[in-house]
């Protein structure tokens, strides 16, 4: 400790501070030159530049002093890291009361459309935290539990809306007769994918994985005659409860109003597509759950830790990749088959790749492998875009920062807590050294 | 015990490009016996090891693994993951754990092949049958008899990447071992362990060797464990055999002594044993 004080202190000395913002500024003075510096203006004889020169002098002037106040105050906390006090607790915490939580959490969702100040929009907008959080979940598979890096998802979301828009429109199949299918065919891209891929990891998975859903897209945006192209495909059959439908009139049978002898509401259709979506979630959970606690969940985890070792030990590394690859697809299509039904409309413009960056910060923001930290990531990730609507213009900028906090702070997720699979002496709790 | 031939490797060369690490090895293991490969650094001992555990193809050579009651297996044309179902198990001289999972989850990855199959690919156990209950309970208890063996009961629910150096050792060959090996390859054991680890090693190993019949190939640099506890004895030198046999004939050849010392030793034979220093 005596060691780290003193390394502290000399940090305060101002040749420091002024070498770390002189070199931070060089480097602003360098990346605004272009981005700030210049300027072009549409005149009448073409396009020529303007030259900021106040506007690069301040930017460089601002990174100076944030740099000189940081590297200061680096000094005075004697310490390398912003550190939130009590929050580095949370993770524990919320493991403790793990199960109380979780209660908690399900009966909040499942009583959220009735309450009363719980309007359309909120619901609807719940539903959309929903498919992300069955999404990430999913992803969580591949990610947090085999530890492949996926930047692909998007494609499985979309085979998965594209089969039931398929079948549903061509061939008239219900919703719910098509959601298996729709996973199956997820499933089966995902092993298509997993094959040529399996011998890369990292940078290179990654790379080849959102390839592979820019393929996906892009096949999606020029097979016309059957994607409909850039178009889309429209009338998309809703979902029903066991038949009924939730339209004003119906065609043959009832509509869910006339069963129940309401009066027609279009919220009906809203709050029933906020439980179908709310269970889906709720059934990838209890599997992914269940699913890490079974041999071939620890032998993602130990083929995510060593995969020599699991060669070693007899596990064939082919065959358990793939399954990752497949049931993370899985229920990608299963939330894609959903997303179609929801919107009755889709087209390849809801499968490009910010999607897949999405889902992935979620699973990262989360921490790799957390079930409730997918939910809490996916929360903030989808409500901070819409809580600063107003302030349209600086709400990517916002919503970097905020990704940037958190890795500051929580450099492996909100929630990275590993609990083992199973335990000798479970009540006895694990000392941490 | 009778001593059958557990593994016969004939003629084994290994070249990367123009260079051969292993020419013409011919060895054999024993069951029931602990076979130590020694040799100066970069002799191609553990290039031995890939070889045999599937990590390289040989260029060269045939590796015949033979099980009483079974049909021998040729391992330079399986994968990895085969030669370790067919029965061989090996360690790493950097360990290589799974250091984000528990001790006791390290040793139930091991057993992996058995548990998959009696949860039917998951969905026993994706169902909670008991057929799978109870393979699971079983497993748990078969890894915890080997975590009181190597003293690590206490530390079972600890994260394996925190243990200390020496116990991550150990668990590593409670690992190898949790596979039900007929052949158990340790590259280097001792590497890295004071005397008192490095003796409780060699208790270890010779307890293993005797109760479980199995064979042991062993890679080790410290004299004392390969000394007092192998049965056999074969030393590399840039990828060829220069001596094979019993530890006191190997101690007294003098090619060997001059691998390890180089052309002008003039020291006793026997000062070699402890620490290779003359």
């Amino acid at each position: 400790m005596a060691n780290q004080s003193s390394l502290g202190l000399e940090k305060l000395r101002a040749s420091t501070v002024l070498k770390e913002a002189g070199l931070a500024s060089l480097v602003a003075l360098v990346l605004a030159l272009p981005l700030i510096g210049f300027r072009t203006v549409g005149g009448g004889d073409g396009l020529s530049f303007e030259f900021r020169w106040e506007a690069l002098v301040v930017s460089v002037v601002i990174v100076f002093l944030g740099r000189s106040l940081v590297t200061a105050m680096h000094g005075v906390w004697r310490l390398n890291r912003f550190s939130l006090p009590g929050f580095q607790r949370f993770g524990s915490v919320i493991e403790r009361r793990q199960v109380l939580l979780i209660l908690g959490i399900i009966v909040l969702a499942l009583l959220f459309p009735l309450m009363p100040e719980v309007d359309r929009r909120a619901v609807d907008l719940a539903t959309l935290v929903l498919i992300y959080v069955m999404l990430g979940w999913g992803l969580n598979i591949v990610v947090g539990l085999a530890g492949l890096l996926d930047l692909g998802y998007v494609a499985f979301y979309a085979v998965g809306a594209y089969t039931f828009a398929l079948l549903g429109t061509v061939y008239d199949w219900s919703f719910w007769g098509c959601l298996p299918i729709a996973g199956a065919v997820a499933a089966m891209f995902g092993i298509l994918l997993g094959y040529p891929v399996l011998r890369l990891r990292g940078d290179y998975l990654a790379i080849v994985t959102l390839g592979f859903g820019e393929i996906i897209r892009v096949v999606l945006t020029n097979w016309v005659a059957l994607s409909g192209g850039p178009n889309g495909i429209a009338g998309i059959p809703r979902p029903t409860l066991f038949g009924l439908e939730f339209t004003r009139r119906t065609r043959e049978g009832h509509s869910f109003h006339e069963y129940f002898d309401l009066p027609f509401s279009g919220d009906h259709r809203i709050i029933f597509l906020y439980y179908v979506i709310l269970i889906l979630a709720l059934i990838t959970n209890i599997f992914v759950l269940r699913i890490r606690k079974l041999p071939i969940g620890r032998a993602w985890e130990a083929l995510r830790e060593d995969e020599i070792a699991c060669r070693s030990l007899g596990i064939n590394p082919v065959n358990t990749k793939l399954s990752a690859f497949a049931l993370g697809a899985m229920f990608g299509g299963f939330a894609g088959a959903f997303f179609a039904s929801r919107n009755g409309f889709i087209s390849p413009e809801s499968f490009t790749f910010i999607e897949s960056a999405i889902v992935l910060s979620i699973v990262v923001l989360g921490g790799m492998g957390s079930q409730i930290g997918v939910v809490l990531a996916a929360a903030a990730i989808v409500l901070l875009p819409e809580a600063l609507r107003e302030f349209s213009e600086y709400r990517m900028l916002v919503f970097g920062l905020a990704m940037v906090l958190v890795m500051v702070w929580r450099p492996r997720g909100l929630l990275a807590h590993r609990r083992p699979t199973l335990m000798l002496n479970p009540s006895r709790p694990i000392a941490p050294k | 015990m009778t001593v059958s031939e557990l593994l016969r490797v004939e003629h084994l060369t290994m070249e990367f490009g123009g260079l051969v690490a292993i020419e013409d090895l011919s060895f054999s293991a024993a069951q029931g016996e602990i076979t130590a490969i020694i040799g100066p650094n970069g002799a191609g001992k553990t290039t031995v090891f890939n070889c045999l555990t599937g990590f390289y193809k040989p260029t060269v050579g045939r590796l015949t693994f033979s099980v009483l009651g079974r049909d021998p297996v040729y391992l330079e044309r399986m994968e990895g993951f085969r030669i370790a179902r067919a029965g061989v198990a090996r360690t790493f001289q950097n360990i290589r754990l799974f250091p984000a999972m528990s001790v006791l989850e390290n040793l139930i990855v091991a057993q992996h092949n058995e548990l998959m199959r009696a949860s039917l690919f998951s969905v026993a156990g994706l169902l909670g049958l008991s057929r799978y209950r109870d393979a699971e309970s079983g497993a748990v208890k078969f890894a915890s008899q080997w975590l009181e063996r190597i003293g690590l009961l206490p530390d079972a629910d600890r994260q394996a990447g925190e243990l200390p150096y020496g116990d991550q050792r150990r668990l590593e060959i409670a690992r190898a071992m949790c596979s039900k090996p007929t052949l158990l390859c340790l590259d280097e054991p001792a590497a890295g362990l004071n005397r008192n680890e490095s003796a409780a090693l060699n208790k270890l190993l010779r307890n293993i060797c005797d109760t479980y019949g199995i064979g042991i190939l062993l890679i080790e640099h410290d004299m004392s464990v390969v000394m007092n506890i192998s049965d056999h004895i074969v030393v590399l030198d840039y990828g060829k055999k220069i001596s094979d046999g019993s530890p006191v004939s190997v101690r007294h050849d003098p090619r060997v002594i001059r691998a390890y010392l180089g052309e002008e030793a003039e020291c006793d034979p026997g000062a070699v044993e402890p620490g290779l220093s003359c």
